[in-house]
């Protein structure tokens, strides 16, 4: 930082963090609309900006002062007819199940993996940012990155540089717009959601790539080509492994489907070969120890991370716990019954407590396991996995036809 | 530096110094995919003339000097200066200060290993394992404060004996912490030394062969770990190593996994040496009274011991000042270094950092 700050700084540090605040809302909202315009995916929801903007009653605005008009609950009411209401699709995608939601139970997931980490190393973790057991030391964090300066290395290419916390936010936002968490509760939905979301998660290695190749920075590079061999050899077992939940299901690639045929029985019964290898290779699709090789500090500086600084990084950061969210989620769609549960308690409540149970058990191998070794990882996964997932495909086949779901 | 041509499909990647691995310390190395083909180590970055400026002290002055260069093995590299320049003075130092340098030095060399482990821990991406030894090298690090007053340099064994007198309720601390820490190390060996991820990263990874360690010339646990049973302590016994019974480790496996397991097993018969040292010390005085500007008679001596990373070695020359006419240091982390570009060669890029930290090399130590 330099010593002297002149207004002009002053101000294009101002600006600076309002391009960043403003940056995120429309990198998530972006592929939602691409998933609706271009894709054509059926939106289910019975009110929305989009397709009944010409039925809004402009006089209503006279009752704008009224509390009663103004209840986003109420579809019926003046803010819901604005399209601003729960059930719009501007509110999913911005609030729930949508970014805010994604982002501050990702913040609150690092949180919760530093306080368990934390206690199973005897360590007390972080302790005084918001008092009470530091619940809000990701916000702090997420202050500190935001006045962080933001530098490019001299010969980095700039645009592909700066384009990839853009891309991995867009691809995680991507991810979430596809994963319903209610019965009713999505932002889209299409008969083949399941495929949009294993399509999805194959664009980041692209990424990953890339930043490796932007940096100009040998440890980038060497963790970008590791990212790339990683989640490409470990794509295949993964949507193999979910190949046993569509011939279960009756075909469908459906989410709501998935889990309304999960009503006798959760997969993870008699898939829990599948459910296995899932995990397995979602773990290696965030990179989390033992599979965080792309990453591996000890190495690779911080492998394809290595120059990415201030909210650069943050970015980043956010965006692939926003990505182990998702496939928390989507392993709690496809083999705990999605939001299935006890009555009295709300199904998204449910889809919430399962999913956080997920992320607990991504979070703990952390704790102690090694990193393995690129060459074991790829070899694991060529030999094992994809036999472990053809043999669950098979089980799935007989099940299938003995009749027995 | 030096400019080198590699090939096209050649990389050349500068590790250090200020990888988070290498520490004080550069190597260059040439990966061809993901295998090692070339590895130059580039020390020196620390280097103070740690030899040169014992010229210009007497012979008390240099020790806070001297053990600077390696700060988790502070007692190690005192002892043989003083070991060799009592033998210049003529003087035999009391039977207690003996018995108490060598509580010292076996509390050092839990402490040095301890921070050895750890780091090896994160350099395999283990963080419990990182914070765990370091967490319980605090607890021995207490106990060397209990005699030496400080909490890492101490400057203990001077020439003529020990600074300090152990205090009473050393015996029973140290006893507690050593049933603590037995305890511990089934822990450790539970969480880490069985772990089959372990097992897979460390299991043939750096094979350095019985007959090319002693070719090399490699010290301590590198060599135990290529199954030679060669140890200062049982070859040429000082202090009163010949009267405690403790083994020394070795390995046929030749490999990481034997030197992480050489490591292990001599914290376990460190606290066993320091039992039996509890039980035998006498009574008596702890040191010699020395002037401050104590002459040493002309003459070379050579001073040496089994420090924390292997065979540390003394050799002073005096003119019959107050001064050393010259002082050779022979550390064992730079004896080790000779062996980093024949085990990274040919191995993987990945492995790197755990084979570089199994020789135990520390940078400082071994610039002086």
């Amino acid at each position: 930082m330099p010593e002297i700050v002149n207004f002009e700084q002053f101000v294009r540090r101002i600006l600076e963090i309002l391009f960043w605040v403003l940056i995120i809302l429309p990198m998530i909202a972006l592929p939602v609309f691409y998933l609706i315009y271009v894709l054509q995916v059926e939106i289910q929801c019975g009110f929305s900006l989009l397709n009944c903007s010409h039925q809004i009653d402009w006089s209503l605005a006279l009752y704008m002062f009224d509390p009663s008009k103004m209840n986003p609950l109420d579809p019926n009411s003046y803010i819901s007819q604005l399209g601003l209401g729960t059930n719009s699709v501007l509110f999913k995608v911005s609030t729930f199940p949508g970014l805010t939601f994604a982002a501050i139970l990702s913040s609150f997931v690092i949180w919760y993996e530093r306080k368990l980490l934390a206690k199973m190393q005897y360590r007390i973790g972080p302790l005084y940012a918001g008092r009470v057991e530091g619940w809000l030391q990701s916000f702090a964090d997420l202050f500190k990155l935001l006045f962080k300066e933001i530098v490019i290395p001299a010969r980095a290419d700039t645009l592909f540089f700066m384009a990839v916390p853009f891309a991995m936010m867009a691809l995680s936002g991507a991810l979430l717009a596809v994963i319903p968490v209610g019965p009713t509760t999505f932002i889209a939905s299409s008969a083949y959601s399941l495929l949009i979301a294993l399509a999805i998660l194959s664009f980041f290695p692209i990424v990953t790539l890339l930043a490796g190749w932007a940096s100009n920075n040998k440890f980038s590079f060497i963790g970008g080509i590791r990212a790339l061999y990683q989640m490409i050899s470990y794509e295949i077992p993964l949507i193999l492994s979910v190949v046993g939940i569509i011939i279960l299901s009756g075909g469908s690639l459906n989410f709501v489907d998935i889990v309304n045929s999960q009503s006798r029985i959760w997969f993870i019964g008699p898939m829990i070969l599948g459910a296995i290898v899932f995990y397995v290779t979602a773990m290696a699709e965030v990179e989390r120890i033992p599979f965080d090789i792309p990453e591996a500090d000890s190495e690779l500086v911080a492998g394809w991370l290595t120059e990415y600084t201030s909210m650069n990084f943050g970015v980043i950061n956010l965006a692939v716990y926003i990505k182990l969210y998702a496939l928390s989620s989507l392993f709690t769609l496809l083999f705990l019954g999605g939001w299935q549960g006890p009555a009295p308690v709300p199904g998204v409540v449910w889809f919430m407590i399962k999913t956080v149970i997920m992320l607990t058990i991504f979070i703990i191998p952390r704790g102690f396991n090694p990193r393995v070794r690129i060459d074991q990882l790829i070899s694991f996964g060529w030999v094992w996995l994809i036999g472990i997932a053809f043999a669950n495909i098979f089980i799935a086949v007989f099940l299938r036809a003995a009749g027995l779901l | 530096m030096i400019t080198q041509q590699v090939a096209e499909d050649k990389l050349t990647v500068s590790i250090g110094p200020q990888h988070p691995g290498a520490g004080h310390f550069r190597f260059t190395i040439t990966v061809e995919g993901d295998t090692i083909t070339d590895c130059v180590p580039d020390p020196g970055y620390v280097h103070r003339g740690a030899e040169k400026q014992t010229e210009y002290r007497n012979y008390l002055q240099s020790i806070p000097m001297l053990e600077r260069s390696s700060l988790t093995d502070v007692t190690n590299i005192i002892m043989p200066y003083s070991m060799a320049s009592e033998e210049l003075m003529g003087i035999e130092i009391p039977p207690r200060a003996k018995y108490l340098r060598m509580i010292m030095s076996e509390n050092q060399r839990i402490i040095s290993h301890l921070y050895w482990l750890g780091i090896q821990g994160i350099f395999l991406g283990h963080s419990t394992m990182f914070m765990w030894p370091l967490g319980d090298r605090d607890i021995f690090i207490d106990l060397g404060q209990m005699i030496g007053g400080a909490r890492i340099t101490y400057s203990y064994a001077i020439p003529g004996g020990v600074r300090n007198d152990m205090p009473e309720s050393f015996k029973p601390r140290a006893l507690k912490v050593f049933d603590y820490f037995e305890k511990r190390l089934k822990d450790y060996e539970r969480i880490f030394f069985s772990s089959p991820l372990f097992l897979k990263r460390t299991l043939g990874v750096g094979v350095l062969p019985r007959e090319d360690a002693i070719k090399l010339g490699v010290v301590g646990p590198v060599l135990r770990a290529s199954d030679v049973k060669s140890d200062v302590r049982i070859d040429e016994p000082y202090n009163f190593y010949e009267d405690v019974d403790f083994e020394v480790p070795s390995f046929k496996e030749c490999d990481t996994y034997a030197r992480c397991m050489v490591h292990l097993i001599e914290m376990r018969q460190s606290m066993r040496i320091i039992r039996q040292c509890l039980e035998k010390i006498p009574q008596g005085p702890v040191r010699v009274k020395l002037s401050p500007q104590q002459r040493a008679n002309a003459g070379e001596a050579y001073g040496r011991v089994e420090a924390s990373r292997g065979a540390m070695g003394f050799h002073i020359i005096s003119d019959g000042s107050t001064k050393p006419y010259r002082v050779k240091i022979s550390v064992p982390s730079f004896r080790n270094l000779i062996a980093l570009p024949k085990l990274l060669i040919g191995s993987h890029v990945a492995d790197m950092p755990a084979i570089y930290w199994s020789l135990d090399y520390w940078p400082v130590e071994a610039d002086r």
